[in-house]
């Protein structure tokens, strides 16, 4: 009998909040934390991001610990993690998993190298020093796969604990805007000289975007807030930066989690999908859901709330799609003006209630990966 | 002309490691993408890097790098018109 | 019940060797992994100019996975051959080539041709491409090769028939220190496939 697996808690911290019910307050009154910085250290010129303001921060984590120890990405992490572990009631053993999904984790510490600071960029220590933090006591395993690690990081856990080697898994997924990350999309002319529009006509690029999620993963049913039903990550093998024109990866990942979840496509209620607003992905996406006859099914791209995350990404947006079954509401997809890909699909426009059962999360990066994991509501 | 010609060949060669081309085997108007040298998207972008780096041209619009990269002779002749190195 | 599985090959590249099922195979006297890795491609006909395009971790992985993989793939049917990869570094050499182009303020030239590889995965999506493995694929971070962890790993994927076979690997490569462990998880095989024979074979 395979073990039915669920996410019993969530948080995320966000310029739009340092928990979900603000995080979904500010949504609901489409506040998006994408705004003009102006910042030489991270960009000689202006930019839009969505940026977490470094005094709140601080601020919020010294009610959580005095030690000067921490980076600034790692005091993010603490800060997710934290309200899920304090709730958790077991005992952390060797059944107790961590995981940690991040593109680049300490990577500001690269600009002034020096003994501690080459070790901290090292991402198995990152997750050393938030496992020593809560004291888990597994070998964290950390998840770094561009731009799908957020989401992926479920489905390896959903995995994980099907095949019995733990019982519950803590998941904390985090990135920071940086100027090795902000340089490194400028020379993609991958960014967009304002905030980004997801799916529209004149969208010009990504607008990046920093925050950390976390989520427990777990067999127990009785706290279940979501039910994971299907999850599958196929490559392109098409181009390493650029998506495959017939959105081949992303069209197998979804089919093959709707196998597994044993639905059809016109089952699902909504989509969460990555939308980055860059002229390729947000196309590509559009075939790949035809290819499928999902172009009716309500989808949003979270881009325009929260920027492009990148490792936090895919756990981010499904943090907030658990929010849309649990409320029974589906949210803009902020950013969004008049339609530019090729094939129709239903953006969501405005915030709505809609019932949803059947929720699917996708996400696509860098080296062509994919990967969508189907939810489902718990009645 | 001919010099800068001789000249882009060579840093082409270098800077996106054509590995297995001579400065023999590329013609002035050998298409540069598709059939030709087989260029792709990443090589594009490098090569407005190049233009910035190396010639001190910076490109407003990257959509204009299709016309420019056609060939060595089209990228000699925009290179000639505004090299500000 | 839970079936067995089996390594059916595995491939080692350090200290400029390259060992296939325990046989060395390939041996350069050249000190830099640039020159290693030049000619095993020239040794072993690999004829992929894209090959030198690719950064050091991307050349490292492409290599030994040639070897397992050459034999498993024909064209009358799609191979649905699962990539799991794992190292200690990340990207970590080239982010810090990519780094060092963007620190000097007055030779500010960020080059995107290196900041694609500043991700580990996509050395994973270099052998996709080569190989068309439209497949599962994942890219893990540990300080040390985890036997426990790739088993279990591998094992669910042939188990709930996500995948055929499992190309699993160690792929670490950091400042002209490097090593690749990679091997072949599948149905059928000589060697049992379990954490324990994982390290005995890790060790050489």
């Amino acid at each position: 009998m395979i073990k039915e697996v669920f996410i019993t808690e969530t948080n995320c911290i966000t310029p739009l909040g340092f928990d979900v019910a603000t995080n979904i307050q500010n949504i609901v009154s489409y506040r998006s934390g994408i705004e003009l910085h102006l910042n030489s250290s991270l960009m000689e010129k202006p930019f839009y991001a969505s940026i977490i303001n470094d005094d709140q921060l601080n601020e919020a984590f010294a009610k959580v610990s005095s030690s000067e120890n921490f980076t600034r990405l790692e005091k993010m992490m603490i800060l997710a993690l934290q309200p899920i572990v304090q709730k958790s009631k077991f005992d952390f053993d060797t059944k107790t998993g961590f995981l940690l999904s991040t593109t680049k984790g300490n990577i500001t510490d690269l600009k002034n190298p020096s003994d501690n600071n080459i070790n901290n960029v090292y991402l198995h220590q990152i997750a050393k020093n938030i496992a020593d933090f809560f004291g888990f006591k597994t070998t964290p395993i950390v998840i770094s796969n561009a731009c799908v690690s957020g989401i992926l990081a479920v489905s390896v856990a959903k995995k994980l604990i099907q095949s019995e080697m733990f019982d519950n898994i803590f998941i904390v997924a985090g990135d920071e805007v940086s100027k090795f990350v902000l340089s490194g999309f400028n020379s993609f002319q991958a960014m967009s000289d304002l905030p980004c529009k997801p799916y529209s006509i004149n969208r010009a690029g990504v607008s990046l975007g920093e925050a950390t999620a976390a989520v427990l993963v777990s067999s127990d049913k009785q706290n279940a807030k979501i039910k994971i039903i299907g999850e599958s990550a196929i490559n392109d093998a098409n181009h390493i930066s650029g998506p495959s024109r017939t959105g081949e990866g992303l069209f197998r990942s979804i089919e093959n989690a709707l196998a597994e979840a044993k639905i059809n496509p016109n089952q699902i209620d909504y989509i969460s999908s990555h939308g980055t607003a860059t002229p390729f992905n947000d196309e590509m996406e559009a075939i790949a859901f035809n290819r499928l006859g999902l172009e009716k099914v309500p989808v949003n791209s979270l881009k325009g709330f929260y920027g492009h995350t990148l490792g936090t990404s895919g756990l981010l947006e499904t943090v907030i799609g658990i929010q849309s079954v649990l409320e029974s509401r589906i949210f803009t997809s902020l950013g969004f003006d008049e339609m530019g890909v090729s094939q129709p699909i239903n953006i969501i426009e405005k915030n709505e209630n809609r019932n949803i059962n059947y929720f699917l999360k996708t996400a696509s990066g860098f080296g062509g990966c994919n990967t969508a994991v189907l939810f489902q509501k718990i009645n | 002309m001919e010099a800068l010609k001789l000249e882009l060949k060579t840093k082409i060669i270098e800077a996106l490691n054509l590995e297995d081309i001579n400065i023999d085997d590329v013609n002035d108007d050998d298409s540069l993408f598709g059939d030709g040298l087989g260029l792709d998207s990443i090589d594009a972008l490098e090569l407005i890097v190049m233009l910035d780096k190396d010639y001190g041209i910076k490109l407003v619009d990257p959509k204009e790098g299709k016309n420019i990269f056609q060939s060595i002779e089209t990228m000699a002749a925009y290179i000639s018109a505004n090299r500000t190195k | 019940m839970k079936k067995n599985t089996y390594i059916k090959s595995y491939c080692t590249i350090q200290n400029n060797e390259i060992i296939l099922n325990g046989e060395s195979i390939f041996k350069s006297k050249s000190d830099l992994f640039s020159d290693f890795s030049k000619k095993a491609y020239q040794n072993f006909e690999i004829n992929y100019s894209k090959f030198f395009k690719m950064d050091n971790l991307s050349k490292l992985a492409l290599l030994s996975s040639e070897l397992l993989l050459k034999n498993e793939i024909n064209s009358d049917s799609e191979a649905k051959i699962a990539l799991v990869f794992a190292n200690k570094s990340s990207s970590l050499d080239t982010d810090v080539k990519y780094q060092n182009s963007i620190s000097d303020k007055e030779n500010y030239f960020p080059s995107p041709a290196v900041f694609v590889y500043t991700l580990p995965n996509i050395c994973i999506g270099e052998i996709s491409i080569k190989h068309q493995l439209k497949s599962e694929n994942s890219f893990f971070i540990f300080e040390d090769f985890d036997s426990e962890f790739m088993t279990n790993y591998a094992n669910n994927l042939l188990s709930s028939k996500k995948a055929d076979k499992v190309l699993c690997g160690w792929v670490e490569y950091y400042n002209e220190v490097y090593k690749a462990f990679l091997y072949l998880v599948a149905n059928e095989g000589k060697i049992d496939h379990n954490k324990h024979t994982l390290e005995l074979l890790n060790k050489n």
